[in-house]
């Protein structure tokens, strides 16, 4: 389980957020939803305990599997090597990798599918790749707690398909808590069992994704009118998408 | 099934890593004999070979013969001495590297070599030299350490780039300070001492100046290589690091003390050999990688080879010896000065 219980962060002057509480439990996913700048990076930073909290407390397991948005970008390492670093707090501080944290590593690449990356350089991979070494070592840290910070957000469409994939996997195998944030509230829809909206004028609030994803809370954390359509979906059933309706005119 | 496949490439790179280690350590081994029978008075191979082991069969015995004086008691513990020192520059350099992601920072960014050269200048200053020598050189070298530190904490948080600022600031500091000492020595007698210790020379090398030097080398060699995967980690992302368990801002000290007990050890005996830190752990990169696991032990090697090999050059080339800052510089600066340009071509790559 992971969570803040009535938390607050401040810069200075500005509050980021005030006395906001939420938790997910193992077994569940949250996607988190708000504006540039409204502080889901800071919030993140909070949850994994790397920001001080001006009060509040928060609620992690001591290692939690963090995927970075640039993680290890100078590493001129392997993917395995990469992936083996989720093995870290094992180790101790003079601790060397064993052939048993290699394994787990290359499960974990398995687990991903994206074993033919063990021995890519990492600093030559495509973002994608990276993306899925990166979570790859999230697991590897064994946590049952994984948090990604906009895992689809320097993607194409096509990975972008496969991390919600990836994503999607993991949800239903119920034995994460999962907490991501993103800027397309249809990867809320194809990932998330609940959602935190951070509202723009400040406060936040979140339930499960059937009451929160809709047209008119959406339009009011973006500003932009948002409208529900259908989409075929891949296995050939329909779904819903919600999309902004965007002023600009259309080439003729 | 992958794993099925990787099993041999892994071996095919260990395989070639072994290899590149024992060429490495026979480099070494070559540099050395090559150091104790280059000179005035050369000695052959054999014969090296011959009194070292007389020597080593019969430690308490007193060398006689001619030979066997100047090899173990001029040029052996001489060797040696280049050896470590050039082993723990260069580990230094490469470990500091590598917690601050950054291949062109070396021990003196640190403020580290600037302090000990304050302590050992003040020492010579007073006539000192020797043990009080080591002790002031170690204590302003770790002075400089802390003062940077204290300096680069900053809300509670000590971010990479504070602290390389403050280490110009510090180094800059006690530069000023040994132009001080300098400005006041008597021109006679302690002023040459120091200008000439400053420019770093093993010539003054004894198994004594050896026995000083062995502790705080050793000591600052075995944690940072006992540290070596640990490294890996703190070249991370001070967030990404914390994330996998680390506590980058507490372990980051534990290795700058680590290299500024072998900083200052290493000026004390042997004044600033600059550029070790920089040229060498960049050679390692290219042989070995970027796997810290790897890196600090080639490192090592190569660091001991080169400075035993540099330090011999210095005292042949010409009759008279050529301070050894005066060629690690003339080496150093032009590596440097390349591997600068290729790094900031490779960092803003259109």
């Amino acid at each position: 389980m992971i969570g803040l219980d009535r938390a607050s962060v401040a810069f200075g002057s500005r509050t980021l957020f005030k006395a906001i509480s939420f938790s997910v439990p193992v077994g569940r996913s949250m996607a988190i939803l708000g504006p540039n700048g409204r502080g889901k990076t800071t919030l993140l930073r909070a949850l994994l305990g790397f920001q001080p909290l001006a009060s509040g407390t928060r609620h992690a397991p001591k290692v939690a599997g963090y995927v970075p948005q640039h993680g290890a970008s100078q590493a001129k390492l392997s993917g395995l090597d990469v992936v083996v670093m989720g093995r870290a707090v094992r180790l101790g501080l003079f601790g060397q990798p064993s052939a048993a944290d290699r394994e787990a590593a290359e499960a974990a690449l398995v687990q991903v599918g994206a074993c033919g990356l063990a021995n890519l350089r990492y600093d030559r991979m495509s973002g994608g790749q990276r993306q899925m070494v990166l979570i790859a070592r999230a697991l590897a840290t064994g946590s049952p707690v994984l948090v990604f910070d906009e895992p689809t957000s320097a993607l194409d469409l096509g990975n972008q398909a496969k991390t919600l994939e990836l994503l999607d996997t993991l949800r239903l195998r119920r034995d994460f808590a999962i907490i991501f944030t993103t800027h397309d509230p249809n990867h809320a829809l194809a990932a998330a069992d609940d959602v935190l909206l951070m509202m723009p004028g400040g406060g936040e609030i979140h339930g499960p994704v059937s009451q929160m994803i809709e047209p008119d809370r959406l339009s009011e954390l973006y500003g932009v009118p948002m409208r529900w359509v259908e989409v075929k979906g891949p296995t050939g059933g329909t779904r819903r998408a919600i999309l902004p309706a965007f002023s600009g005119t259309e080439a003729a | 099934m992958s794993a099925v496949v990787a099993e041999p490439v892994r071996r095919g790179v260990s395989v070639m890593r072994i290899g590149v280690f024992g060429a490495l350590l026979i480099a070494l081994v070559a540099a050395m004999l090559f150091a104790i029978g280059a000179g005035r008075f050369s000695v052959s191979v054999p014969r090296i070979v011959e009194i070292l082991m007389a020597g080593a069969m019969n430690p308490g015995l007193a060398p006689a013969q001619m030979d066997e004086r100047i090899v173990l008691l001029v040029r052996l513990p001489r060797v040696l001495l280049a050896a470590l020192s050039g082993a723990a520059l260069a580990v230094g350099g490469a470990a500091l590297q590598g917690v601050f992601r950054n291949p062109l920072v070396s021990p003196q960014v640190l403020g580290i070599s600037q302090g000990a050269a304050f302590g050992g200048a003040m020492a010579l200053l007073f006539g000192y030299s020797g043990v009080v020598l080591l002790g002031l050189a170690f204590v302003f070298g770790l002075s400089a350490l802390i003062l940077v530190g204290a300096l680069a904490r900053i809300n509670g948080r000590t971010e990479v780039i504070t602290v390389i600022l403050s280490g110009m600031v510090i180094g800059a500091l006690f530069g000023a300070l040994v132009s001080i000492i300098q400005f006041i020595a008597d021109p006679n007698t302690s002023l040459p001492a120091i200008v000439y210790w400053l420019m770093g020379s093993f010539a003054t090398a004894t198994w004594a100046r050896l026995g000083l030097a062995i502790p705080g080398m050793a000591i600052g060699l075995v944690i940072v290589f006992a540290l070596r995967y640990r490294l890996n980690l703190l070249a991370l992302e001070d967030s990404e690091a914390r994330s996998l368990g680390v506590n980058p801002d507490r372990e980051r000290w534990y290795v700058f003390t680590a290299i500024s007990l072998m900083t200052g050890t290493s000026v004390a005996v042997a004044g600033i050999v600059g550029w070790i830190g920089l040229v060498v752990p960049h050679a390692a990169r290219i042989l070995v990688g970027e796997d810290h696991r790897a890196l600090i032990p080639a490192s090592a090697i190569i660091g001991a080879a080169y400075l035993t090999f540099i330090d011999t050059l210095a005292r042949t080339l010409t009759s008279a010896e050529i301070p050894l800052g005066v060629l690690t510089a003339l080496i150093g600066a032009p590596v440097f000065a390349v591997l600068l340009r290729k790094h900031f071509k490779e960092a803003n790559r259109p």
